[in-house]
C-alpha cells in the first residue's frame, strides 16, 4: 500500500494542473467562440505567416 | 538596495483579462452568419469602414464585437454589411457585458466543481471496491480536502438564491439544494472524523456539477437572447429646439411646458404632442398606428409624440409633453398589460412547489422515526434523514428544464429565432390563437417599387435624381430600386407635403403627389413624375415578408385561429388577409383596442401567440400569452416579446411552434423519469439502507437519462 503515498499525491497534483489550465482558458476566453474558432482554421489568410 | 523580485514581472503579465479581447463599443447581431466565409466578409466589410478599427466575429453567439472611434454611427456599418450580403442589427454593447461576466463566473464554478467530482469519485470507488481501516479513512480525508472547499466555492450560486428565497418567506428549490449539500458535507466531515463507514463527499460534489450544469445551460440560454431587451425611452427624443424669442434654443424634454413652440425638422422624431403652426409637411405614424403610408400635415394638424417629420420644417405649439405625451401613455398601457397578464407559473415553478415541502417533511419524518425506532440514536437518525435528502435532492430535476431548453433553443437558434425567456417555449406549446399585425410583420414595412422596367430610362433617371435628396419613403424606396445613373437635374428644390421639382434640359419637372403634378391618380400606392405635359406612374407595394404564406398554411394546418389586426386602412387590410388566406381581420385598430382584443381572448380561456412590431402592438404583445416579434421592430416592441425573428424569413415561426410542442412533452417526460428514480431510491433511504454508492448511482444515471432524453428533440 506504500505506493499510495506516492499515487495519490501525484493524481491530486495531476487534477490541480488541470484546472490551473482549465482558469487559464476561461480567463484567455478560448471558450467564448467555439463555432467561430472551427470556422477560423479554415480560412486561408493567415497560412502563409502569422498575424501581425 | 531596492530589490526587484522577478516574480512581480511575471505578475504584471498574467494579469487576468476580465474584457472582451477588443474593448467593443459597438455591438452588432449577425442572424445568417454561419461559416468561415461569413465571418471573412463581415470582418473585411467592416475593417474597410471609417472609424472601424478591430471587428472579431463571435460566430457561437451570431455577433460582431467592433471596436471604433466613438461617436461611430452603426447604421453605415449596417448599410455595408448588407451590400457586402449580411443582414445585421444593432445591439446595445452595455446590456451584454454584465451577463458575460455571470456566464464566465458559472462555468468556473462548474469547472472547479467538475473536477472535484472527478477527484472525489476516484477515492470514493476505491471505498466502495473494499477500501476499509486506515485507507478509508485516509481516503474520506483527502475527498474531505477537495470536497470541502469545492462545495463552498461552487455552491455559491445556491446558498445566495437559497437565503434570498428564506429572506422573502419561500421556499424555493434552492432551499432544498443548500440544505442537501450543506448536511451531506457536515454528516460526511463529521463521520470522517468519527472513522465511520460512509461518506457522501461524492454525491455533495455530484450534486454541485449537476445543478450547476443546469443553471449555466439556463444562463446560457437567456446570455444568448440578450440582444432584444431595451426600453421604451429610446423613442423619446431628449431634446427638442424651442423657440424663445425667435431663436431657436435646445431645451431637455423635462423643461418643455406647454405651449411653448417647438421646431422639428425633417428627419427628426416629434419630441411632444402639438398642434402645427407653421409649414407643411409629411409625417410617418407608421410606428405608432401601423399606417404604410405618409400623413399630409400642415397648420393645425395634430401630431403626437414619436412621429417622423419626413419632408418640411414644422413648427409645433406644445399640447403635451413628457409624462403627458402620447409616448408616455402607451408605455403606460404597456406598464398596465404586464401586470393584468396572468401570471405564467412554469413548469419546473410547479415541480419545485410540490417537490421542496414534500422533501422536507420526508427527511424530518425519517429524522423523527429513526430517534424513535433507535431511542434517541441522533447519529443514525441525522444519517439516515440526511440520505433522504441527498437521494431525492433534485439532480434530474435541476436538469429537467434547462436540458430541454437548451437543446430546443439551439435549435430555433439555427433557424433564426431567440428565446427570450426560457418559459417561452412551454407557454408557446399551449397557444391555439395567433394574432397578427400588417405593417412590419406580415409585410416589410416599407414600399418596394413594383413597376420600374416599365418606365422609359430617362424617366428612371429623372426621378432618381429628383428622389436622391428626399427623406421620404417612397423616395428612398426608388433610390433603393434602380442602378441607373442620374440624370443631370439642377435647381432640385422639395416642396414640403407635395413633392420635389428641379429643371431637367430647360423644363420643369416634377416628382410628388399626383394633383400637385397634374397625373390621373392611380388606384395604387404611387408617386408620379411629370416631364413637360407626359406623367409617369411609379408604382409601389408593401411586400409580404418571404415565408409569411408558408407559416400561415402550417398556422391553418395545425388548426390555429388566426387573426390579422392593424391600424392600416381597410383595403391594404383587406387585400392583405385575403392574400394570405386570413379569415379574421380588424383595420383601424388602435392600440388600445388590439389589447382590449387580447385581453378578451385571455378571458375566452384563449392561449394567444402575437406577432407585431409597432409601439401600436406592444402593449397587445405584453399582453398575450407568449409573442413574437421581428429584429426589425421597435426596441419596446422586441423587449415586450419573448422571441424575436432574428432574420426576415417568417417560415421558421411555425417549425417554432412544433418545437415548442415536443419540448414541453419531453419536460414533462423528464419530470417523470426524475419521479420514477424517486420512487425506487426513496424507499430505500428511509429504511436506512440507502448506501454513498446508491446516491452516486442515482444521481447520475438520473441525470444522464434526462439529458439524453433532452436531445431526441427534432
Amino acid at each position: 500500500m506504500n505506493i499510495l503515498v506516492v499515487l495519490i499525491p501525484v493524481s491530486l497534483f495531476l487534477g490541480a494542473l488541470g484546472l490551473a489550465f482549465f482558469f487559464w482558458a476561461m480567463r484567455a476566453e478560448q471558450f467564448d467562440d467555439p463555432d467561430g474558432d472551427a470556422a477560423r482554421i479554415l480560412r486561408k489568410d493567415f497560412d502563409d505567416h502569422p498575424q501581425e | 538596495m531596492e530589490h526587484v523580485s522577478p516574480a512581480a514581472c511575471g505578475a504584471c503579465m498574467t494579469v487576468p483579462r476580465d474584457s472582451v479581447p477588443i474593448a467593443a463599443n459597438l455591438v452588432l447581431s449577425l442572424p445568417t452568419a454561419h461559416c468561415a466565409s461569413c465571418i471573412a466578409g463581415v470582418e473585411t466589410a467592416l475593417l474597410a469602414q471609417r472609424g472601424v478599427r478591430a471587428a472579431r466575429v463571435n460566430l457561437t453567439l451570431r455577433r460582431v464585437m467592433i471596436q471604433a472611434d466613438p461617436d461611430t454611427d452603426p447604421a453605415p456599418l449596417i448599410a455595408a454589411l448588407a451590400r457586402a450580403g449580411y443582414e445585421a442589427h444593432e445591439m446595445d454593447p452595455h446590456l451584454l457585458t454584465g451577463s458575460e461576466r455571470l456566464g464566465r463566473d458559472l462555468a468556473m464554478r462548474l469547472g472547479v466543481a467538475f473536477f472535484a467530482m472527478m477527484n472525489v469519485m476516484l477515492l470514493s470507488v476505491a471505498v466502495w471496491a473494499g477500501g476499509e481501516g486506515a485507507t478509508r479513512d485516509l481516503f474520506h480525508w483527502i475527498s474531505a480536502l477537495i470536497a470541502i472547499p469545492t462545495v463552498a466555492f461552487s455552491g455559491q450560486p445556491f446558498f445566495a438564491s437559497a437565503l434570498g428565497a428564506l429572506r422573502a418567506g419561500r421556499l424555493g428549490m434552492d432551499v432544498p439544494i443548500s440544505l442537501a449539500l450543506i448536511l451531506a458535507t457536515a454528516i460526511s466531515l463529521f463521520e470522517t472524523i468519527q472513522g465511520g463507514d460512509h461518506a457522501y463527499f461524492d454525491a455533495a460534489v455530484m450534486l454541485c456539477f449537476f445543478l450547476l450544469l443546469g443553471r449555466y445551460l439556463d444562463h446560457r440560454t437567456r446570455l444568448i437572447a440578450r440582444s432584444a431587451a431595451e426600453h421604451l425611452s429610446a423613442l423619446e427624443v431628449p431634446r427638442a429646439m424651442v423657440l424663445v424669442d425667435g431663436l431657436e434654443v435646445a431645451r431637455s424634454i423635462s423643461d418643455i411646458k406647454i405651449n411653448d413652440l417647438v421646431v422639428v425638422r425633417p428627419g427628426g422624431r416629434m419630441p411632444v404632442d402639438g398642434v402645427i403652426m407653421q409649414g407643411t409637411s409629411e409625417i410617418d405614424r407608421s410606428l405608432l398606428t401601423g399606417e404604410t403610408l405618409p400623413v399630409l400635415a400642415g397648420p393645425q394638424t395634430v401630431v403626437s409624440a414619436g412621429e417622423v417629420n419626413l419632408t418640411g420644417i414644422l413648427t409645433v405649439r406644445v399640447i403635451a409633453a413628457g409624462r403627458d405625451s402620447s409616448l408616455h401613455r402607451m408605455a403606460d398601457l404597456v406598464a398596465i398589460a404586464e401586470s393584468a397578464k396572468t401570471r405564467y407559473t412554469s413548469l419546473a415553478e410547479q415541480a419545485a412547489g410540490f417537490y421542496a415541502p414534500v422533501v422536507h417533511l420526508l427527511s424530518f419524518a425519517a429524522f423523527g422515526f429513526w430517534m424513535w425506532q433507535t431511542a434517541g440514536d441522533w447519529r443514525v437518525a441525522i444519517n439516515i434523514s440526511a440520505a433522504v435528502l441527498i437521494i431525492t435532492c433534485p439532480c434530474a430535476l435541476g436538469l429537467a428544464v434547462p436540458a430541454v431548453v437548451t437543446s430546443a433553443s439551439g435549435k430555433l437558434f439555427r433557424k433564426g429565432l431567440l428565446i427570450k425567456d426560457g418559459t417561452a417555449l412551454e407557454r408557446l406549446a399551449l397557444v391555439d390563437t395567433v394574432v397578427m399585425d400588417k405593417t412590419g410583420t406580415l409585410t416589410m414595412g416599407s414600399p418596394q417599387a413594383v413597376d420600374f422596367t416599365s418606365h422609359p430610362e430617362w424617366a428612371v433617371q429623372v426621378a432618381l435624381a429628383l428622389a436622391a435628396g428626399s427623406n421620404h419613403p417612397l423616395a428612398r424606396a426608388i433610390v433603393a430600386a434602380t442602378l441607373a445613373r442620374p440624370a443631370d437635374i439642377t435647381q432640385i428644390t422639395e416642396v414640403s407635403g407635395y413633392g420635389i421639382k428641379g429643371i431637367y434640359r430647360g423644363q420643369e419637372v416634377r416628382l410628388g403627389r399626383a394633383d400637385w403634378c397634374g397625373a390621373p391618380p392611380v388606384d395604387m400606392t404611387a408617386t408620379y413624375l411629370r416631364v413637360g405635359d407626359q406623367t409617369h406612374a411609379f408604382t409601389f407595394e408593401d411586400q409580404i415578408r418571404p415565408g409569411a404564406k408558408e407559416a400561415i398554411a402550417a398556422f391553418a394546418a395545425m388548426g390555429k385561429t388566426m387573426y390579422l389586426l392593424s391600424g392600416d386602412a381597410t383595403a391594404p387590410v383587406q387585400a392583405l388577409a385575403e392574400r394570405l388566406g386570413i379569415d379574421h381581420w380588424t383595420a383601424g385598430a388602435l392600440p388600445a383596442e388590439k389589447l382590449q382584443f387580447i385581453h378578451d381572448l385571455n378571458r375566452q380561456g384563449h392561449h394567444v401567440l402575437m406577432l407585431g412590431d409597432g409601439l401600436n402592438d406592444t402593449a397587445a404583445l405584453a399582453a398575450a400569452t407568449v409573442s413574437i416579434s421581428p429584429a426589425t421592430a421597435l426596441d419596446a416592441a422586441r423587449a415586450a416579446s419573448d422571441i424575436v425573428l432574428l432574420g426576415h424569413d417568417m417560415a421558421p415561426i411555425a417549425d417554432t411552434l412544433r418545437i415548442a410542442k415536443q419540448a414541453r412533452l419531453r419536460i414533462l417526460q423528464n419530470f417523470a423519469l426524475a419521479v420514477i428514480y424517486n420512487v425506487i431510491a426513496v424507499p430505500l433511504a428511509l429504511v436506512g439502507v440507502a448506501t454513498p454508492l446508491m446516491a452516486a448511482l442515482a444521481m447520475s444515471a438520473s441525470s444522464i437519462t434526462v439529458s439524453l432524453n433532452a436531445l431526441r428533440l427534432k
